[in-house]
């Protein structure tokens, strides 16, 4: 069975190895089309023509976090219902009605989370 | 003639099994690649003809079909531009980042069933391995986003991460649905629990799961109405503005393979893969028409992906509270009442739930 893993690591190493040598390999030859060497205008971040005021390493809004926290809780309970959803055909009716109880309570914080406003953006 | 092709189909028998598997995962690559190249002067030609114009039409290859030979000029004049490094990114992650978002893109092909002989890994968690990787594109984006060190690149960053982690929720619901249905993670078993022709694919049974995942999979590529992170109104280009050169064109080819991945997805999970429209009609037998192959395959992926390019000559773009909206409050609902309703269809067993491998 291990001998369907090998052939995937394999592609890996393939997709890497082509991402790298193009990357390699378009950097070479543009560097040698390059206008050198570069000031420092064609050098700073792009800015509508303007200066850059200020470094991007800034405040930014505390919803992508929320999102983030959100996903995980979430992409938990996804993984938990994959198992069950393979199992399906194999683990009977008690199976089913205990991931029912699951799902309810699942969408009981679904509702509390809905109503509370953590999925409003705006 | 005839005798030369049976020593040559000898020897590619005789080859050891990882040379074999070497050359398919090199054909494999190269063909997602080629199929890019041509997926992008195909978008340009049906916007084109959409809005009236011809598109493309100036570079030929040996004088054929006008505009076949954009592509290549495309990536000829992309090879030999500048990479542009701001002084103030992070150098490495910001060289690093256009890898990170191809590699996934490339990788998932692994466990792609192609035709019922061709599939280069028979894993039995290929699902498994398809929704890790395609978690990781986001480390591509949003490291770009964050190493490029311009306001405009953040933002995008941002604004493009929060929205694939949200739809890869309604996306994985969803797949929790067509598992229910298939009973198995390996992708090449759940293509073969849809047989029996057109009706008993999944997406009959799972319509308003294949609605779901197919909106989520045109979010999760960024692509439009959902392409806020690089609405050019806003934020210029999103997070690959300061990205020039080959650096911008993996970016580019990293979107467009994404685009083929969950064509193809769709219609492995939903429109049964390989499997043709026509089996079991009477009259077929095993015909061409009737016979599982690539080509069933091929079409199927060629119709979505011309939806996508459809959904963008069409739609305005989605505000970014309403994309938010839509993916929390309108998707992940919809997959939730779905699952009950498998729940019930299971537990009385009919549809996909009714045949011979669920008991």
């Amino acid at each position: 069975m291990l001998n369907n893993y090998l052939p995937i690591l394999i592609f890996l190493a393939i997709a890497t190895a082509v991402a790298l040598v193009l990357l390699t390999l378009g950097s070479t030859i543009g560097r040698f089309f390059a206008r050198e060497p570069a000031d420092r205008d064609k050098l700073s971040a792009y800015e509508c023509g303007f200066e850059a005021f200020e470094d991007s390493r800034m405040k930014f809004d505390v919803r992508y976090y929320l999102v983030a926290i959100l996903f995980i809780v979430f992409d938990l309970e996804i993984v938990f219902l994959f198992p069950w959803a393979v199992a399906l055909g194999d683990i009977g009716v008690a199976g089913l009605i205990a991931m029912v109880v699951f799902l309810g309570i699942l969408t009981v914080g679904f509702i509390y989370e809905w109503k509370k406003g953590a999925l409003e953006w705006d | 003639m005839h005798t030369q092709i049976t020593h040559l189909l000898a020897l590619w028998a005789s080859l050891p099994q990882i040379v074999r598997t070497v050359v398919w995962i090199l054909i494999i690559t190269i063909g997602v690649i080629l199929c890019v190249a041509f997926l992008t002067l195909w978008e340009r030609k049906v916007i084109g003809w959409m809005q009236l114009r011809r598109g493309p039409n100036r570079v030929r290859i040996f004088g054929m079909l006008p505009g076949l030979g954009q592509p290549f000029a495309d990536v000829f004049k992309l090879l030999t531009k500048e990479v542009v490094v701001p002084s103030a990114a992070s150098k490495f992650l910001f060289r690093i980042a256009p890898a990170l978002a191809l590699i996934p893109a490339i990788a998932a092909w692994a466990v792609i069933p192609l035709s019922p002989q061709l599939v280069v890994s028979k894993a039995n968690a290929g699902l498994l391995y398809l929704l890790a990787l395609s978690s990781m594109g986001v480390y591509g984006i949003i490291l770009a986003g964050w190493s490029a060190n311009s306001k405009y690149a953040l933002l995008g960053a941002m604004r493009s991460a929060a929205q694939m982690v949200a739809y890869e929720i309604a996306m994985g619901f969803a797949l929790v649905g067509v598992l229910m249905a298939a009973g198995s993670m390996n992708l090449g078993q759940i293509v073969q629990h849809q047989q029996g022709g057109f009706l008993a694919w999944n997406w009959f049974w799972l319509f308003p799961l294949f609605v779901v995942y197919l909106i989520a999979g045109v979010a999760e590529t960024n692509r439009a109405p959902f392409d806020v992170a690089e609405g050019e109104s806003e934020i210029v280009a999103g997070f690959h503005v300061e990205y020039s050169g080959i650096a911008f064109a993996l970016f580019f080819l990293a979107e467009y393979a994404n685009m083929i991945l969950i064509s193809t997805l769709t219609a492995v999970f939903f429109f049964g893969g390989w499997l043709s429209p026509f089996a079991g009609y009477p009259g077929i037998g095993h015909t061409f028409l009737g016979d599982p192959s690539f080509f069933w395959l091929g079409l199927k992926v060629f119709v979505f992906l011309f939806l996508f390019l459809w959904f963008r000559a069409t739609f305005p773009r989605y505000r970014y509270d309403q994309i938010m909206r839509l993916g929390w409050k309108a998707l992940i609902p919809v997959t939730l009442v779905w699952i009950g309703v498998e729940m019930i269809m299971a537990a009385i067993h009919i549809g996909p739930w009714a045949r011979p491998w669920f008991h």
